[in-house]
Order: structure tokens, then sequence, then C-alpha cells
């Protein structure tokens, strides 16, 4: 217990809501993938980012009051995982940025943190999994090439959270960017840009609009019918 | 220690009658009561094959406490495996069971063992490469053929992905060395 304390509460609680949050929304795709491998693979990840969250979470309180009981305010994710699903070009680049980061970031506390060392295996998977989609869609057909494109460009302005202050600039840009031009893709000019709301927002409380409507739903159950169980 | 020496002395800490430790007698008949129960998700491999029983222990009063690791963090089963190894040891006379996860060291597929590796092949799963070989060619489980393109990184549990083998066209389960 006392090698866990050396992360501090609001590193975990960050970690937790990301996991948490991007499970549930990997989680949406179930009954809407494009095809059926890739339905069962969206839900694998949400799997283990859900068990990821679900560790993170109970180490700093009781896991169900944490994800069901807090206002909107109070959750520390990064914006990136809170964005919409979008098309599945969008998902892809949305899972691409971040699990590189959570990859390095995992690697980087595993000698502190029991579940970093044993969730960093999980994640080396689902960052292979998006590069390998992102390499198919970006040097794919004219349309997928669109709109991961798109999908690469919108999303830019939320990484800046991911390599800001305690972030990893230099490793994280060197992968995404080689990600990117290999799949025929252009890299945004410049680096993440760390302004106004996009950057660092999401870790103190601040968040976008659809984050409402997704704590809505992953809320709902639990405060219509406090305390049942199946 | 080194991963591949800590596996090693799992591998030997899974035989039958022993358990990890110094635990002797009861302790050992109980690590074998335990590792005994199926996995639930794949029932042709016990625990102890699959490598997630770390230790059984007596407690001071009588009782027992287990310790158990999950393949992937989110693993569903784990709470079948508790209940089912509970249901084991009472069933050998332990009043109270207390199963706990724990998650250091992680669990690696090289924690599966010999037999465990064997009987996923005849169940038609192609088992995980040893740490270390993951550059070996990955053989159909029914006909060994190498050439075996993936079809999908994730298959009908996180653990595994999918493979169509190119001789004989049978698709089926990889588990991915992790």
């Amino acid at each position: 217990m006392s090698r866990e304390a050396a992360v501090d509460r609001d590193e975990l609680l960050g970690l937790g809501d990301d996991a948490l949050i991007l499970s549930h929304r990997l989680a949406e795709w179930a009954g809407h993938a494009p095809v059926l491998e890739e339905e069962v693979a969206l839900a694998n990840i949400a799997l283990d980012l859900l068990g990821q969250a679900r560790v993170l979470l109970s180490m700093v309180g009781d896991e169900d009051a944490l994800a069901y009981r807090r206002e909107e305010r109070a959750f520390r994710n990064v914006q990136l995982v809170e964005r919409p699903n979008g098309d599945f070009a969008h998902t892809i680049v949305r899972q691409l940025y971040f699990s590189v980061w959570q990859e390095l970031r995992y690697r980087q506390l595993a000698p502190l943190l029991p579940l970093a060392a044993k969730a960093v295996r999980e994640t080396a998977y689902h960052r292979d999994h998006a590069e390998h989609w992102t390499l198919r869609l970006g040097d794919g057909t004219a349309e997928s090439h669109e709109r991961t494109q798109r999908a690469v460009d919108a999303l830019w302005p939320y990484t800046g959270e991911l390599t800001g202050p305690g972030g990893l600039p230099g490793e994280w840009l060197a992968r995404v960017t080689a990600t990117l031009r290999a799949a025929g893709l252009t890299v945004p000019a410049g680096p993440p840009p760390r302004t106004a709301w996009a950057a660092g927002g999401g870790r103190q409380g601040i968040h976008t609009e659809p984050f409402g409507r997704l704590l809505a739903e992953m809320q709902h159950l639990h405060r219509s019918h406090p305390g049942a169980s199946w | 220690m080194t991963g591949r020496e800590q596996a090693r002395e799992r591998e030997r800490a899974q035989e039958p009658g022993r358990a990890p430790g110094r635990a002797r007698g009861r302790e050992a008949e109980l690590y074998a009561v335990a590792g005994a129960v199926p996995d639930p998700e794949l029932p042709v491999l016990t625990l102890a094959e699959l490598g997630v029983l770390r230790a059984v222990r007596l407690t001071a009063d009588g009782g027992a406490e287990v310790e158990l690791t999950p393949t992937y963090t989110g693993c569903p089963a784990v709470e079948t495996m508790a209940d089912d190894i509970t249901a084991a040891l009472r069933g050998a006379g332990v009043p109270r069971v207390a199963v706990r996860t724990v998650l250091t060291p992680p669990w690696s597929t090289d924690d599966i063992t010999d037999t465990g590796r064997r009987k996923l092949r005849a169940a038609g799963i192609a088992p995980p490469r040893p740490g270390g070989l993951l550059t070996l060619a990955i053989h159909c489980p029914r006909c060994d053929a190498v050439d075996t393109p993936v079809l999908s990184r994730f298959s009908g549990t996180a653990c595994m992905e999918l493979r169509r083998c190119a001789a004989c066209r049978e698709p089926f389960d990889h588990m991915k060395e992790i």
C-alpha cells in the first residue's frame, strides 16, 4: 500500500476517469460498429479500460460512488476521451492519440503503481489496434483518407492536455507523427495548442458540452434506483 | 529474479502437491484443491494451469486466504473464479475463505504451464508463444500450418485474437502474448 501512495490522489483520479469515460464512449459502439470484428474489438478495449478504472477509482474511494454520484465538475478526465464517437475514423484517431499517451504514462508509473505495470501490456494492444487502423484508413480509399484527416484535425486541439505540464510532449509527438505520416495523413501544424478551454480543462473539472449527456446516460440507472442490485 | 525465472518458479509451484513458498501439508493440499478449479471461460484449463492462483495460506482462525491474480485487469471471470475457489475450499472443510486479488507481479502468458498450453491447442486455441520468442510463427491448432494471418486483433475475449489458417481455411483463436 505504501508504494501505491507514491502516486498522488489527483493523478489516480485523472487516470481512473480517463479509463472510465473512454470505456463508456467505446461501449456506445455496441450494435453500431461497421463490422462484427470491430464491434468485438472495441468492446474488449472498453472492458480493459473499465477494469483499469475500477482498480484506480477504488484506490481513491468507493468506485460506485465516484462513477455514479459525482457531478460533471468533479470528473478529472481529459476532454479528449469525452469527445463523441463520430464516425469510425474519428473513434480510431481518438484512440490513437489517447492510447499512445496512456501507454507512455503507465510505463513511467509502472515502478510506483502495480496497476500501471499490469495495464501497460493491455494498452500496448489498444495502441497497436489504433495504429493498424490509422494506416488502413489513411492509406485506404479517398473517402477513408478524407474522414481520417478530418478526425486528425478535429481532435488535435484536445491533445494539448495530454502533452502539457506533466505530459510527454516529445515521445508522444514523435510516435503519433510517425503513424500519421506513414498513413499518408497531414500532421497539423505546430505543437498541440495549450490555450483557452481546450487545454488542461478536463483535469481541472472543466468539460465540453457533450460530457453532460454522457454522464446522464451513464449515471441514470444508479441515480434512479439507488442501492439496486441484480 | 527475472520474469522467466519467476515463471519457472511458478511452474514448479504448480506441480501437484506443491504450493509457492514454504507451504507444506495442509496448505499444499488446499492449494491443489483450489488449483484444480476449472477456468470459467476456458474450462479445459485449471486455474493452476492458467497460472492465476498465487497462494493459499491458512489463517490463525482456521480459515484460508487465497491470492488470485487476474489475466487482464477487466477480466469479468475473476469474481466467478473467487466464488468457485471459495466453494471448493469449503467443500474441503475450510470454514472461512477470503480471496484477495493481487496485481504484482502482473500475470503473463508465460505463467501458463506446459500442460495448459497442450490443453489449449487440443481445444482449438493456438497457445501464446513463450516470452522473447514473438517472431515464431503461430501454427494452426488443427492442421499445424504456419500461414495463419490475423483477421482481428481482438476476439471473443480480450486475451484472444482471431486468425484464419490459409491451408485448412478454419478460423481460430490465438491467445495473445502479454
